[in-house]
């Protein structure tokens, strides 16, 4: 195998895609054929690095010189000065690491010191479109080893042991789910591997994919051994075209290697995997109607039991588990439950990825120890709100989650703390709000996503989230009533109560945790008619102040003439003819107008 | 796939090309690269540098360049840096050379005292 000297990582993660990381990668190729390196240096794309507020990424080795924000026009610079001469473009280098007269370190900059990256662990680190970076990290090692050493009763009990628990939101017991399903005769098993990534801002689903897809794979071949399947099923969203993509790549690259298909280590053990592509219905991401999905039906849920361990795909035995959750599988069996367990808390060991957007500095994709606090993820890692805005509230678990506040900001995360104080873990978004966002208007916002996405069927969810919205909706414009409020909250308890499935189940939840934690805000639309954070539209005025110096540029600029004065002299706003577009507050030089 | 030992082979086989991206080397090979280095010959040395390390599985050595170091008539310049022990500097290094000092320095541990840049002073 041809040995480079230097390696060139370009992040290949959707969010530095979009911003055209595949061009800086064939700039590379390209300028290093120039220069004649290509027989010493190797340009590779990646996934996710997770500092994708940074993007695009690009990481030269052996050095690991950490490049951010590449543009195609910087390429050749560095090309030039850092492969050819050996100097590190440090005005190119991510601002962190290059501060101080010593370059830091990539892994001890304060975004990633405080991570630990297991499920991210080749993330940004190997070629996830070729499966030989993936066995140089000892990949399909674990496959090997259960498949030569362990019988299936060995592998469920170490999976158990380790106390892995879901990734993808409700934190049921891994090992117990495998469990339940091994011991069901049927002629045919299925494991699948719910990719149906829904909540809005949600991404490491994705990352890992597009990242490490064998990890996945493998996982899944390990838990066909230890339930008896022979078949899996991923099922993904269309709208994840990388990862689609690199599965396919991944799948077909292990069936060359004799790693998925027929007798597989000589043990007699056949395991298949098959992508299934979602239209991205959010309700898909709920087990049972995510099979309806595979089977070609309408996605729409139905009641449990029974559960799909016992009557799953086509009515067969199956289990269904998150992305996240299998690419932790392969470390666990490699490096024991004990490893596991060696980090988290005690109720919940491991790590959790969280996507980190909204307000916040270093948008991006982490991985921490359980029973890291909020405060460390948004403050060390993430860097704070941006422009020195005060941090208000942090949504967990997307439109299932609730919205926490400064309280909680020393809150240990895992499953047990976040449910306690009226959110959930979810999958592992994590939305930052500032002062100006409106606490009614994100509620709205979540809501207005689920009344959209509730298949239908059950009367609660159909019809009670679009009572619940239309409620919102009134208070938004001011024309709620401290009645309405009540209502509200009856409402979302027994949505909460009577929904068939986790959809309706926690819908209401963003409502419920807003109205506990911020009902003061409710209360100011409702009695003052008035909007805190000056984002609901019908309550805000905008206003002209003793700072006008009667430019006229305002009173030009307004579509619907509501202004009116002379020149040099303090203008007026007509409230009745204003349309609050907010115009004139952007024209105005003086800053004299503000709103509220 | 048949057998672990399969995989492991396979293993060992990649894991040369990726064993680079490993950061957390102790001991570094650096190879001056700016144009003095280079046009007394330095790519050569840095090439075997590089496929040497790699040969012999030297997980701990990074083999890295770097620009001018200021006596471009000692080029090409090999320093060799390792915890707690003192800087070396090979000077006219070529890859011949450089296959002694990857096999004697840092296989061996002994300094090739012949190639530094004391044994110039004293001549």
């Amino acid at each position: 195998m041809k040995i480079f000297r230097s390696h060139v990582l370009v992040c290949g993660g959707t969010g530095c895609s979009s911003s055209k990381s595949a061009l800086i990668r064939e700039r590379f190729i390209e300028k290093i054929k120039e220069v004649n390196l290509d027989n010493e240096v190797q340009v590779i794309g990646t996934g996710c690095f997770g500092l994708c507020e940074e993007g695009p990424v690009v990481i030269i080795y052996p050095e690991g010189s950490f490049y951010a924000r590449m543009t195609v026009d910087r390429v050749d610079e560095i090309v030039e000065e850092h492969l050819l001469k050996g100097r590190i473009v440090r005005k190119y280098l991510f601002d962190e690491s290059a501060r101080e007269e010593k370059l830091k370190a990539l892994s001890e900059v304060d975004f990633y010191k405080k991570q630990k990256r297991v499920a991210l662990r080749n993330c940004g680190l190997i070629n996830p479109e070729n499966i030989h970076e993936y066995i140089a990290r000892d990949g399909y090692f674990a496959l090997g080893k259960v498949l030569t050493e362990m019988t299936p009763d060995e592998v469920i009990k170490l999976v158990k042991d380790s106390g892995l628990k879901g990734r993808g939101g409700a934190g049921f017991s891994t090992g117990m789910k495998w469990s339940f399903a091994a011991p069901n005769k049927a002629d045919q098993k299925y494991v699948i591997c719910n990719a149906d990534e829904g909540d809005p801002g949600a991404f490491m689903d994705r990352s890992v994919l597009e990242g490490d897809p064998h990890a996945v794979l493998e996982a899944m071949a390990i838990a066909g051994y230890a339930i008896g399947a022979t078949k899996g099923f991923i099922y993904v969203r269309a709208e994840y075209p990388i990862a689609v993509h690199r599965l396919k790549i991944a799948i077909a690259q292990a069936k060359e290697l004799g790693l998925l298909g027929k007798n597989l280590f000589n043990s007699g053990f056949d395991f298949d995997i098959e992508i299934r592509l979602g239209a991205g219905a959010f309700v898909c991401g709920e087990e049972t109607a995510l099979m309806q999905s595979i089977e070609g039906k309408r996605g729409m849920s139905r009641n449990k039991p029974p559960f799909p361990a016992n009557k799953g795909l086509w009515g067969k035995p199956t289990i269904i588990n998150n992305v996240e959750t299998l690419a932790n599988i392969p470390q666990i069996i490699i490096k024991g439950p004990e490893w596991f367990k060696s980090f988290g808390t005690e109720k919940s060991p491991g790590t959790k990825v969280f996507a980190l957007g909204g307000k916040i500095n270093n948008t991006g994709l982490v991985e921490v120890p359980m029973g890291t606090t909020l405060r460390e993820v948004i403050y060390d890692i993430g860097g704070g709100c941006p422009n020195g805005k005060e941090f208000k509230a942090v949504q967990t678990g997307g439109p299932s989650g609730g919205c926490l506040t400064k309280v909680h900001l020393d809150t240990p995360i895992d499953y047990e703390n976040l449910t306690a104080v009226g959110s959930m873990m979810g999958s592992g978004g994590m939305i930052v709000m500032d002062e100006d966002n409106c606490m009614v208007d994100i509620a709205r916002f979540f809501l207005d996503f689920t009344v959209d996405e509730s298949c239908g069927k059950c009367t609660p969810c159909r019809e009670g989230t679009k009572r619940m919205l239309e409620i919102l909706d009134k208070i938004a414009e001011g024309k709620g009533t401290m009645e309405d409020l009540d209502k509200l909250e009856k409402l979302a308890v027994n949505i909460k109560e009577t929904s068939l499935c986790g959809l309706g189940q926690t819908a209401p939840n963003p409502v419920l945790s807003t109205l506990r934690y911020f009902k003061d805000e409710y209360e100011a639309h409702v009695n003052e008619k008035r909007c805190p954070a000056g984002v609901c539209q019908s309550l805000l005025k905008y206003i002209i102040t003793m700072d006008c110096k009667g430019c006229t540029k305002c009173a030009r600029i307004c579509p619907s003439g509501a202004i009116e004065g002379k020149v040099r002299e303090i203008h007026v706003i007509n409230q009745d003819k204003c349309i609050k577009c907010g115009a004139c507050m952007e024209a105005c030089t003086f800053h004299a107008i503000i709103k509220k | 796939m048949k057998s672990l030992e399969e995989l492991k082979k396979l293993r060992d086989e990649s894991i040369k090309n990726v064993e680079m991206r490993n950061t957390d080397k102790d001991i570094r090979v650096v190879v001056g690269m700016a144009t003095c280095g280079i046009s007394a010959g330095a790519r050569p040395v840095l090439s075997a540098f590089v496929e040497e390390v790699s040969k012999r599985n030297l997980s701990n050595v990074s083999v890295v360049q770097t620009g001018c170091i200021g006596m471009c008539t000692l080029e090409p310049i090999v320093e060799i840096y390792a915890p707690d022990k003192e800087k070396v500097t090979y000077i006219h290094v070529d890859s011949e050379k450089a296959k002694r000092i990857v096999s004697e320095h840092l296989v061996n541990n002994r300094v090739v005292f012949e190639y530094t840049i004391g044994s110039e002073n004293q001549q």
